[in-house]
């Protein structure tokens, strides 16, 4: 973050191939998060594109997108506390790979989600652990050898001191979420499930935000509590129209709960990922490409009605005179 | 009550359930059966229940059944919706939590559960999801329901294969002081399995109507105690079926009948 930091304030729009290409790279750790809502399935994409390889991924909620990464061989380490296809069923490729080896090991390394969250929350404050209450009795540890505890160094009331378990900080080089809107500066405004978007991109060293729509300034600063992150935190700002499907833009387009039931039947099959990869990321130049692809069928089964937030007032100082 | 109505599995397990929640007023609900379950408690016998999910929505007043944790008509309408670490520290750990829903591949007698892994955790035969929240519900909620649709020998076992979350007991052994009362329901085919306090094994309290106790136990990888007390569970009423199926899962999303 430092460019953002000392340079002078510039938009920071661009487009997707060009911002994965720039702060993507071989062997980079790589945060995509979305909890369900707003999954950067695009930006996914675009790396399989460019066919970046031996990333470490870390997402709490691994699905699709991140079985089509390790299908597309960009990931050889997965950081994560849910590795399922929701309720609509498995993803092959994940349980091939951790089963089987199949075609190699993937390094899995198993969390809980208030794990990850800790873990982006002691990134984002740059402290060297995090406490929480969780891992006690479990078998966790006993895996993820990072998970690890320390003595409290406050002593109760009978002179005892208690031990918690506590996560290391993670820094990814770069952290990727979609969002709705965001301006030209990259103040990112977003609304429904917001999740851990604001801590993962402020615990990385770079962000790209795609978001549905780029706004006015105006927009945004009419409504300044609904910045979840503001500019100086996110590298690149990208329009994405669409760009979290088969996830869903809370407002904008519904979850496509067809292809989350297809996916099964695909990830079951080594050369039904290869065919669908091959059609709908490497012969596509880009998203916009996968949403023609997708049609106006598509657009229309997933496009949701309107339910407007009532107006607030901030108010503004009356000055004496006028 | 009436002997004539018939009702499948899954609307049992939800009846069995709702009327469980009485006297409970937050409740954190997977998808599925205990978000109707909730439904029908609001209903019933506990209006006043708040449902929270893991993806941080408090109160949620869905203009249909949700078909993921984090469905758009989850957020719609809803009183709050909170971020994660709000959710998983302040919620969670905050231990605002009356009762927790999980589900799990494996459960033992102190309500250890297993959503990791069948075999080994490096080589596994079956990878399964792993916690998601499921690790931080059972530490932290007051009590958990556990929902097992299928009561077997390989699901209910004397050792799980990997302790995904942990029992208030395992914790305490490995040197915390849990606040919570782990796993104090578990709702089966045959019936509900039930433990008021750390400490005890999970006991058989209740057969559904029909069930044979035998069965259960032949059925169960333990040597399953069963309760001096043991009741036969009184069969959904026509007013709760007609609520499930009428109002609030008219669709069949989760209940086919």
């Amino acid at each position: 973050m430092a460019d953002a930091q000392t340079s002078l304030r510039q938009p920071k729009v661009m487009s997707l191939t060009e911002a994965v290409s720039k702060y993507v790279f071989d062997g980079a750790t790589i945060a995509i998060e979305g909890f369900t809502h707003a999954i950067p399935t695009a930006a996914g994409h675009e790396i399989i594109r460019q066919r970046f390889k031996n990333l470490t991924l870390v997402r709490m909620t691994a699905d699709i997108v991140v079985d089509q990464m390790l299908a597309a061989d960009c990931i050889d380490t997965l950081v994560s506390s849910f590795v399922g296809n929701s309720s609509a069923g498995s993803l092959g490729e994940i349980r091939r790979r951790v089963e089987k080896a199949d075609p190699k090991k993937l390094n899995y390394v198993e969390y809980s989600h208030f794990g990850m969250v800790c873990r982006y929350l002691a990134g984002a404050q740059k402290l060297p652990f995090y406490p929480l209450k969780s891992y006690f009795g479990s078998d966790l540890p006993e895996v993820n050898s990072e998970i690890r505890k320390v003595t409290s160094p406050y002593e109760n009331e009978d002179g005892s001191f208690d031990e918690i378990y506590v996560v290391p900080p993670i820094n990814p080089d770069v952290t990727i979420i979609h969002a709705q809107r965001a301006d030209q500066w990259g103040n990112v405004q977003m609304w429904g499930l917001t999740g851990l978007q604001a801590e993962a991109v402020f615990a990385a060293k770079h962000s790209i935000v795609t978001v549905e729509e780029i706004v006015s300034d105006e927009l945004v600063r009419s409504d300044p509590n609904r910045t979840i992150i503001p500019s100086h935190a996110v590298s690149a700002v990208v329009e994405v129209p669409m760009g979290a499907h088969p996830s869903f833009t809370q407002g904008y387009y519904d979850r496509d709960n067809l292809f989350y039931k297809e996916w099964s039947a695909i990830s079951a099959d080594k050369s039904l990922i290869e065919q669908w990869l091959q059609k709908w990321v490497y012969a596509t130049a880009d998203h916009s490409e996968y949403v023609s692809l997708l049609g106006d069928s598509t657009a229309k089964r997933l496009a949701v009605g309107d339910a407007f937030s009532m107006p607030i007032n901030y108010g503004s100082r009356i000055q004496e005179g006028k | 009550m009436s002997n004539t109505i018939t009702y499948s599995i899954d609307e049992l397990l939800t009846v069995t359930a709702a009327r469980e929640l009485a006297t409970k007023n937050v409740v954190f609900a997977g998808i599925g059966l205990p978000t109707l379950a909730v439904s029908l408690a609001q209903e019933t016998t506990s209006p006043n229940i708040e449902v929270i999910y893991e993806s941080g929505v408090c109160g949620a007043h869905p203009a249909t059944l949700p078909a993921t944790i984090a469905d758009s008509v989850l957020i719609t309408d809803s009183e709050a919706v909170l971020t994660l670490p709000a959710l998983f520290g302040y919620v969670l750990q905050g231990g605002r939590i009356d009762v927790g829903f999980l589900g799990a591949a494996q459960i033992d007698k102190y309500g250890n559960l297993n959503s990791s892994v069948i075999g080994d955790w490096a080589t596994p035969a079956k990878r399964l999801p792993g916690s998601g929240g499921a690790h931080e519900v059972l530490a932290n909620a007051k009590e958990t329901f556990v929902i097992m649709r299928r009561h077997s020998k390989q699901a209910f076992v004397e050792k799980v294969d990997f302790i995904t979350s942990a029992s208030p007991d395992m914790a305490m052994a490995a040197g915390s002081k849990p606040l919570s009362k782990g796993v104090t329901r578990v709702f089966t085919q045959f019936g509900v399995l039930s433990r008021e306090n750390v400490g005890e094994e999970l006991k058989l309290t209740g057969i559904h109507s029909g069930v044979d106790v035998e069965t259960v136990i032949a059925e169960t990888g333990w040597n399953l105690q069963v309760s001096d007390n043991l009741k036969t569970l009184e069969g959904p009423s026509e007013i709760e079926i007609s609520l499930l199926r009428n109002t609030i899962d008219p669709s069949a999303m989760y209940l086919r009948p």
